[in-house]
């Protein structure tokens, strides 16, 4: 789950892959990413021709479509420099699961293998590659976090946004009941098995909302369009937000360093 | 084919009801989560280090891997110790053929009564149903299996059969069904009352029945794990001890089975080790003055060589039936095991199901996963559950692929609509200037957003897009700092 | 064709050309368990029993005997059911228990009597395992399979210089799956503890089906645990 981070020049410039639910459905999420890479200093690359990584159709068995639209994003980014995603289970699929949607393509394979490389969460690339160091400015608070699933087996979100949020001083991490558990978003799973799905978001939203934390973080705006959707059905003010919002807010929205 | 129990078909609407069922099911829930949440914590204290973890998942994942490659040949050396230590080996193709060989061997004997040891092959042949057409009384006697057996049910889980009832539901059900009993809650009075029952039956019983969790091929000898000492009363009282066991559970060597043994207490019940641990070799020796006469083995197929064709799938047979995946499903934890209608139920049931009973009857299955990984993640011998429940979710929604024999019930899910659906999926998403049109339009047009969206709306708001696009907003705030 | 013939020939066809490298069991051992002295394997050992309710006696090769008397007529044991051919049925024969039955007829001809009129088992045992705090039990002719299965007390006598590191290293030492198996008896038990079951709302109940209670009467006469025994034997004295 942990890679290597090889030894190097920081990068200057990255490439940004947005995802298809954070350009839809959470774009605030993603002008906060971008906004939190370049006051780093760094360049950030927009490849307008992306899309969405595939993994829908990937995980409901539609391998051909998969490899259709992953194919497309494999031509975005000619340079080499590191792609940087907002979402850990998008990450994961661009990371993990290209490889071996491309197996045995001599050609798209190798592609496949040499991009995976390059893939960050967005939290690992603040943490571990940028190594960031931020002063905390807001008023005391306290958060919980859900990882998705994707992002904690995958990618080890967990334990980055984790880090990202002890260096800020006002924060205090409440964890909440069954913290690892899958808030039963999963894509199509909570279409196709509704009856399970609302059972687990409606579990994972009261276990956040008993850990008394003010809000909720996640890297993943599916499975927090999937909780605050369900916290919204109940009338409930209660509601989270992505990772990258709160750090920004956290650390001076707008200052540019 | 002999009439199968109801709940061994799993069409997806009644799967999709019995799921919702089981979710409205307050007293349902509440139980599967506390005994869940039992197991879970149970296991996490047997696993203190985690790189010394790692290390017994990849030994035990290689023992496995290297059995299975070699499952012919030590098939056939099992078969060659087991008969020259007089064990009778029979092999089966399916459930009912298994059932046969047995029903043959009671009727040699004249045998009334049999009584069973935890068998979960026995529970996929509906052995039970069989005997009992034969004239044939089968008797569970695990403690959970016989209070299951003793309210007609069947078993909610492969570890633990009863762990969906609480003690006043079994209290009753004894008051009820047990002659002379009175109705108690005391725990160390139920299994008192159970233990003298079966006691008798031991006694009495012809033949003994038991599964068997490892066949070591180069000794010929049949390893069963158990707590309660059933399993050694049915394989040591009775005149005839038979053993039921699928195809894939052979290793090669005696020094194969601690690895395996070690990981699947701990990963089962978090137990660092159990009660008995009982190898069998062979039947009484005529110096001898206890053990069964006769001891028989059967082999059961039942489709798991469809697994063991493929590559990938193969790995679905290193199962060494601990349940951790089911003890850390969350699906699972909220439906229980009945819901799935299969005998094996939770993750490694719907990777397992489909080759048993096809695709037409279990596609619904592998769908019933977030994909969550929790599974993947404490699987002592390491099966990519997840990536297996991928490759069955394409298996039931397409045709076999040219040159490769189609698996049971290939392509039962295929679906004109959602070829459909996804074909014009893939036509947007490879086509960055119509996905850029239709993300203007939906941002545009938000307002009109359907307020009910199938699955996704009974207990969400909807979903809306946002008024601008990020590329939108990011060209803007670009253009802005120009 | 048989059955056997068909589901053999569908495993030929599909069975990979070539077969991964035989599992390295040794060296997971070799990195997981550092090799212990004789005290600690006996510490180790006495912890993990007693963690699954087995109860520990200390005896001597001289008052082994006189303590299982005194135990019996402690736990109210009226009959004591030993292997009269067995390794320590000589010395249990000649010190004149009034409760001992041998069981020395084939079971079918007294499983009533067997399961309703034995009050405690004997047994011998090949060793230990110190990791699990488990008995290696092995019936044979002269101690039948059920003497340690059907009566509601279990006596063990164990030599505590018997006892292995772990399961692994028993099988490999004593080589139970060379020969083609014929190393071992046609039943081999590992046994920890009484019998047990969690089948009621997960709670813990003793005495399933099997014994209630497990006793191991554990021979240990090392120079320096013979010192602070508290026993001072004398001979096999007769009461």
């Amino acid at each position: 789950m942990h890679r290597d981070i090889p030894d190097g020049p920081r990068p200057t410039d990255v490439y940004f892959f947005a995802t298809c639910l954070v350009d839809l459905f959470c774009p605030e999420a993603g002008m906060d990413a971008i906004t939190l890479l370049e006051r780093e200093g760094i360049r950030v690359h927009f490849p307008e021709s992306q899309t969405c990584c595939g993994q829908p159709a990937y995980t409901s068995g539609y391998a051909e479509q998969a490899r259709a639209v992953a194919r497309t994003q494999l031509d975005l980014f000619p340079q080499d420099w590191p792609v940087i995603v907002p979402s850990g289970s998008c990450a994961g699929m661009m990371r993990h699961h290209y490889p071996k949607l491309f197996a045995g393509d001599s050609v798209l394979q190798p592609r496949a293998e040499a991009l995976a490389e390059r893939v960050f969460e967005l939290s690992e690339f603040l943490l571990r590659v940028l190594r960031v160091q931020w002063q905390d400015r807001g008023q005391p608070t306290t958060v919980a976090l859900h990882t998705s699933c994707s992002a904690r087996r995958e990618m080890g979100t967990h334990e980055h946004a984790r880090a990202l949020l002890g260096q800020l001083s006002g924060v205090e991490l409440v964890t909440q009941a069954h913290e690892s558990e899958c808030c039963g978003f999963g894509g199509t799973f909570s279409l196709k098995h509704p009856a399970i799905s609302s059972a687990m978001a409606g579990d994972k939203a009261d276990a956040l909302k008993a850990s008394g934390a003010e809000t909720f973080l996640s890297a993943d705006c599916g499975c927090m369009l999937n909780i605050n959707h369900t916290l919204q059905k109940r009338k409930d003010a209660f509601q989270g937000k992505h990772l990258a919002t709160f750090l920004l807010e956290r650390t001076g929205r707008g200052e540019k360093r | 084919m002999t009439a199968r129990h109801p709940l061994q078909f799993v069409p997806a609407e009644e799967f999709k009801a019995r799921t919702r069922a089981a979710t409205d099911d307050a007293h349902l829930r509440q139980s599967f989560r506390s005994a869940m949440d039992f197991l879970m914590a149970k296991r996490a204290a047997q696993f203190p280090d985690d790189s010394a973890l790692q290390r017994q998942r990849e030994t035990a994942e290689a023992i496995r891997r290297y059995s299975l490659a070699r499952l012919p040949e030590l098939l056939e050396q099992l078969e060659r110790r087991l008969t020259a230590n007089g064990v009778h080996v029979h092999w089966a193709e399916n459930g009912d053929e298994a059932n046969a060989i047995i029903i043959d061997i009671a009727r040699r004997h004249s045998a009334k009564l049999m009584v069973k040891g935890k068998s979960m092959v026995s529970e996929e042949t509906e052995l039970n149903h069989a005997m009992e057409a034969a004239g044939i009384d089968a008797l569970e006697s695990d403690m959970g299996e016989y209070i299951v057996q003793l309210d007609g049910e069947k078993p909610s889980h492969i570890i633990m059969p009863a762990i969906h009832k609480t003690k006043q539901q079994i209290a009753r059900l004894f008051a009820e069904k047990v002659p002379g009993v009175s109705y108690t809650e005391s725990v160390d009075a139920l299994i008192g009352i159970g233990r003298a029952v079966l006691r008798e039956k031991f006694m009495q019983a012809d033949i003994g029945l038991s599964g068997v969790n490892f066949a070591v091929a180069e000794t010929g000898t049949l390893c069963l794990v158990e707590n309660e000492g059933n399993g050694r009363m049915c394989t040591t009282v009775p005149r005839v001890h038979v053993a039921i066991t699928g195809i894939e559970k052979v290793v090669e060597k005696l020094e194969h089975v601690p690895p395996l043994y070690g990981l699947l207490t701990r990963s089962a019940t978090g137990q660092a080790i159990t009660t008995y641990f009982n190898m069998i070799s062979g039947p009484r020796k005529p110096d001898e003055q206890d053990g069964p006469e006769e001891v028989h083995l059967v082999l059961l197929d039942n489709n798991r060589s469809q697994a063991y064709a493929d590559e990938q799938m193969r790995a679905t047979l290193q199962c060494i039936r601990c349940g951790a995946c089911m003890n850390h499903c969350p699906v699972y934890t909220r439906i229980g095991g009945h819901a799935y209608g299969t005998t094996y139920p939770g993750p490694i049931g719907e990777i397992i199901s489909p080759h048993m009973m096809g695709l037409a009857a279990t596609h619904a299955l592998p769908t019933a996963s977030s994909l969550c990984g929790a599974c993947a993640e404490v699987c002592p011998v390491k099966i990519p559950i997840p990536d297996l429940l991928i490759r069955l979710r394409g298996e039931a929604t397409h045709d076999a692929p040219a040159g490769r024999a189609p698996l049971l019930g290939q392509g039962a899910a295929k679906s004109r609509l959602m070829d459909a659906v996804w074909a014009g999926w893939a036509a947007l998403y490879t086509r960055p200037a119509l996905y850029r049109a239709f993300a203007w339009l939906a941002t545009r047009f938000r307002a009109l957003t359907p307020p009910v969206q199938s699955g996704w709306t009974a207990s969400r708001t909807p979903l809306r897009p946002a008024p601008r696009s990020l590329r939108e907003q990011l060209a803007e705030r670009r253009r802005a700092h120009r | 064709m048989s059955a056997r013939d068909r589901i053999l020939g569908r495993l030929r066809a599909a069975a990979p050309r070539t077969a991964p490298a035989a599992p390295d069991v040794h060296t997971l051992y070799e990195a997981l368990h550092r090799p212990t002295s004789r005290t600690e394997r006996v510490a180790r050992f006495c912890a993990q029993m007693t963690g699954w309710r087995g109860e520990i006696v200390r005896v001597t090769h001289a008052n082994w005997v006189d303590t299982l008397r005194g135990l019996c007529a402690a736990k109210g044991v009226n009959s004591l059911l030993y292997g009269p051919r067995g390794v320590h049925g000589e010395a249990l024969a000649a010190a004149g228990l009034s409760v001992l039955r041998p069981y020395d007829r084939p079971v079918d001809t007294w499983k009533e009597e067997l399961f309703e009129r034995i009050d405690a088992g004997f047994t011998s045992t090949r060793g230990a395992i110190a990791e699990t705090g488990t008995l290696i039990v092995w019936p044979d002719a002269a101690e039948p399979r059920l003497l340690s299965l059907v009566p509601p007390i279990h006596f063990a006598l164990l030599d505590a210089g018997r006892i292995h590191d772990t399961l692994f290293d028993a099988i490999c030492a004593e080589g139970w799956g060379s020969a083609g198996g014929t190393a071992l008896p046609t039943n081999a038990l590992l046994v920890s503890g009484p019998s047990k079951t969690a089948d009621i709302q997960q709670t813990l109940a003793y005495g399933a089906h099997g014994p209630k209670e497990l006793v191991i009467l554990l021979l240990d006469e090392t120079p320096a645990e013979a010192g602070t025994d508290p026993a001072t034997p004398t001979t096999e004295a007769r009461p």
